[in-house]
């Protein structure tokens, strides 16, 4: 591999090469993708940069192989991403399941656009949202991260790689058309390697690798092909040495090892940002390009009196629920818009356990919402 | 049919024997190596084995000339062959 | 006069997982035999087995990797061909052999076979083929010969087999042969042949499923296919592989089709990356 050619600075880009660029600077060194809009810039900047810093581009035809190339890469000891949005999402979550159950690092992203099917393929959703959490099948956890701006996705993307090296997870970007299309001036910093996390490496000896077998916390230290440890890793239910087990004492023991390494963490890994909560009746509980309207939503609200606040959820999933919980305790409501006929609105429900009243304010998808409709929503709230 | 006949210098040429081993554990009783011993080293036990198959087992190693096909032919990786050289 | 030797037979002990003995597959499958010519190619070229990764989908020679004491990925129905691709990809030292079976490979991964061979990417295929979904109890597969009886072609398959060797040289492998798991001598020196060869590399083995599509197909022991090996295989190296289509009870056309000198993808991969930091280098320096 050559070496990492910076490239720093202010830039005018959109939301999907800015995707790219924090996957550079976060030290992707291979893509494995399939063109679909609105998420094909991400791969076509992958493939312009990754050549140019010694990594590999490749289009792979399709969907289901983009996400394996893209899990094979990475157990070969390097950095990889895939892109996509709806339909490919689809095809990707049988192998997302199979990057959870071998534990491998790796980041997907979702430019999302509205569905079901093929539906608006140019125009924003957010109606992945719940299959991010629940589209493979089986028992698991995930960790999904929602950007507002092109700085933003550049910034969770470099998050994204660090999370899933630290936690052996595919750790998947849910942004969506408007973020993946919009241009904004975008700082790229220098990145040192030093402050990015890689996944920890095995400290004994071929001989005494046992792939699954953790040390401390519950994340086990990670071989990669090639280096003579030998290893053998399976989506079959396994034990420590990575050997299928076809018993429910060991399917007990392996689920509640990889659902725990992401619930007992949940504090590290979750983030979001609260704006004006402390004293708010009302709480506009957002995401992704939805939060940036809330945000003028609320500052309306706020000059007509109505004491709203925000709160945006950076970490999707695992869900923010200790925080809604607290906060629907001190709060009257949760107005909830997303660009979906509801969906994160039902775990802020859950969690607000009727102490909260949760009002959603549905887009069905092709565009944003208004101002003006979020903020009609926080006023028939307040009465 | 006999299809082959004693090479001319089989005097002056060294020919290997082989020693059979068959690992029970293992074994399935396919009778590949049985059927394809071109020297009828090996034949099926009668018995059945704990798990219910009938074993090969060596007959008459005196002539195995160790040319390995057994080994090679066993689905089970079940038979090991060793090889000595005779003058 | 006996002169005690060394074991000098290459055994593969070293390369099984022993504790995982004795095998799932059932008395007289063929994918044992198979794997162990994989085995004894690498003592046979030399080949660092630190440097090899074997990749295998799901099915009853999905579970190869699981019994080869080498880096070795038990991965999804189908996808073992874009893991590996994933893997060589991005390390191209890496000698890596998928090992699976007709419906993994040719059903629902053929998608990916026959990309991997356009590409003509550095890897070695090798597919059991024994025209069924053994592990789920012999249901009919995309290589099962018309007429054949499977357990979801009680009155017999109405549909026309994959006639792999042409399939696969049709999409540009550089190396393509068949042969059954009786000949077993021609299988071991295919396999070393496929793994030293750069470029694409596909074997297909014709192996006995005798508990399955045996019992259902006038087979009932592996001897029965092996007896029919015997009897009906035609070599022919060096023979069109459009040509070697498969009939129930016909002759099986074996030997080695392919072998041909052709860019791999690397050739090119490396060429155009480093024209792309030429470019990069070219813009720097302005």
């Amino acid at each position: 591999m050559t070496e990492y050619q910076e490239l720093t600075g202010k830039f005018f880009i959109n939301g999907d090469v800015a995707c790219a660029e924090g996957a550079i600077s976060a030290g992707c060194r291979f893509f494995a993708g399939y063109p679909i809009t609105p998420a094909t810039e991400v791969a076509e900047r992958m493939s312009t940069r990754l050549p140019q810093v010694g990594g590999i581009y490749i289009q792979m035809e399709d969907e289901l192989a983009s996400m394996n190339a893209v899990l094979g890469a990475s157990w070969a000891g390097v950095k990889a991403m895939t892109a996509t949005s709806g339909p490919g999402f689809s095809l990707m979550m049988e192998n997302v399941g199979l990057g959870v159950m071998l534990e491998t690092p790796c980041v997907l992203v979702n430019i999302q656009r509205a569905g079901p099917s093929t539906g608006l393929p140019t125009l924003v959703g957010q109606q992945d949202m719940m299959q991010a959490r629940w589209g493979s099948h089986g028992s698991y956890e995930i960790i999904a991260l929602a950007p507002i701006s092109p700085q933003d996705i550049f910034d969770l993307t470099i998050t994204a790689f660090d999370l899933s090296e630290k936690y052996r997870i595919p750790v998947l970007i849910m942004s969506d058309e408007v973020v993946g299309h919009m241009s904004e001036k975008v700082v790229i910093p220098h990145v040192a390697p030093e402050s990015l996390l890689n996944r920890r490496r095995p400290e004994v000896p071929p001989g005494e690798y046992l792939p699954y077998k953790t040390d401390v916390g519950l994340v086990p230290p990670m071989a990669v092909a090639g280096e003579g440890y030998r290893f053998h890793v399976t989506g079959l239910t396994h034990d420590e040495r990575g050997y299928p087990v076809m018993t429910a004492d060991a399917q007990d023991r392996l689920i509640r090892r990889l659902v725990d390494k992401i619930r007992l963490n949940r504090d590290d890994i979750i983030k979001y940002k609260e704006t004006q909560v402390e004293d708010a009746d009302i709480i506009v509980c957002a995401y992704g390009i939805t939060t940036r309207i809330a945000q003028f939503a609320v500052k309306m609200a706020r000059d007509e009196g109505i004491r709203a606040g925000l709160l945006q959820l950076i970490t999707v999933w695992p869900f923010a629920e200790e925080r809604v919980r607290e906060l629907s305790l001190q709060t009257k409501a949760f107005v909830v818009p997303e660009i979906n006929y509801g969906q994160i609105v039902l775990e802020v429900e859950r969690c607000a356990g009727g102490k909260a009243r949760t009002i959603l304010v549905p887009h069905m998808g092709g565009g944003v919402h208004s101002p003006e409709t979020i903020l009609e929503a926080i006023r028939e709230t307040a009465q | 049919m006999k299809l082959w006949r004693k090479p001319f210098d089989y005097a002056e040429k060294a020919t290997t024997s082989g020693q059979v081993f068959i690992d029970e554990e293992r074994c399935k009783g396919c009778g590949y190596c049985v059927e394809f011993c071109p020297r009828e080293v090996l034949k099926m036990s009668t018995e059945l084995s704990p798990k219910g198959y009938n074993l090969a087992v060596v007959q008459d190693e005196s002539k195995c000339l160790a040319c390995g096909f057994c080994e090679v032919i066993c689905p089970e990786f079940a038979i090991r062959i060793s090889t000595t050289n005779e003058k | 006069m006996i002169d005690a030797m060394n074991v000098e037979e290459p055994s593969i002990e070293k390369y099984l997982r022993q504790d995982r003995l004795p095998h799932i597959w059932c008395s007289g499958c063929g994918i044992g035999p198979v794997a162990g010519c994989f085995l004894r190619a690498i003592d046979r070229e030399e080949i660092d087995p630190d440097r090899i990764a074997v990749v295998s989908g799901i099915g009853c020679t999905g579970r190869v990797a699981g019994y080869v004491k080498l880096d070795s990925f038990h991965t999804t129905h189908g996808r073992a061909i874009p893991f590996a691709t994933g893997l060589i990809l991005a390390n191209p030292e890496l000698n890596v052999v998928v090992f699976s079976g007709d419906g993994d490979l040719v059903a629902i991964g053929g998608n990916h076979l026959i990309h991997a061979a356009r590409r003509n990417i550095d890897m070695t295929v090798i597919c059991v083929n024994n025209f069924n979904y053994g592990m789920t109890g012999g249901q009919v597969g995309p290589t099962a010969p018309l007429e054949a009886r499977t357990t979801t072609t009680p009155y017999g398959n109405f549909e026309f087999p994959f006639n792999l060797p042409y399939l696969v040289s049709a999409s540009g492998a550089s190396y393509v042969a068949r042969w059954t798991v009786l000949h077993i001598r021609q299988l071991e020196k295919a396999i070393a042949e496929a793994m030293t060869k750069p470029g694409f590399s596909f074997i297909e083995v014709i192996a006995p499923c005798p508990v399955v599509y045996g019992r259902m197909n006038k087979e009932p022991k592996g001897l029965d296919s092996m007896y029919y090996y015997q009897e009906k295989s035609v070599i022919r190296n060096g023979a069109d592989p459009k040509d070697a289509d498969l009939e129930l009870n016909g002759p099986i056309v074996v030997g080695k089709f392919v072998d041909v000198q052709r860019p791999t993808l690397w050739d090119h991969l490396r060429e155009v990356s480093s024209r792309a930091q030429e470019k990069a280098k070219a813009r720097a320096k302005v």
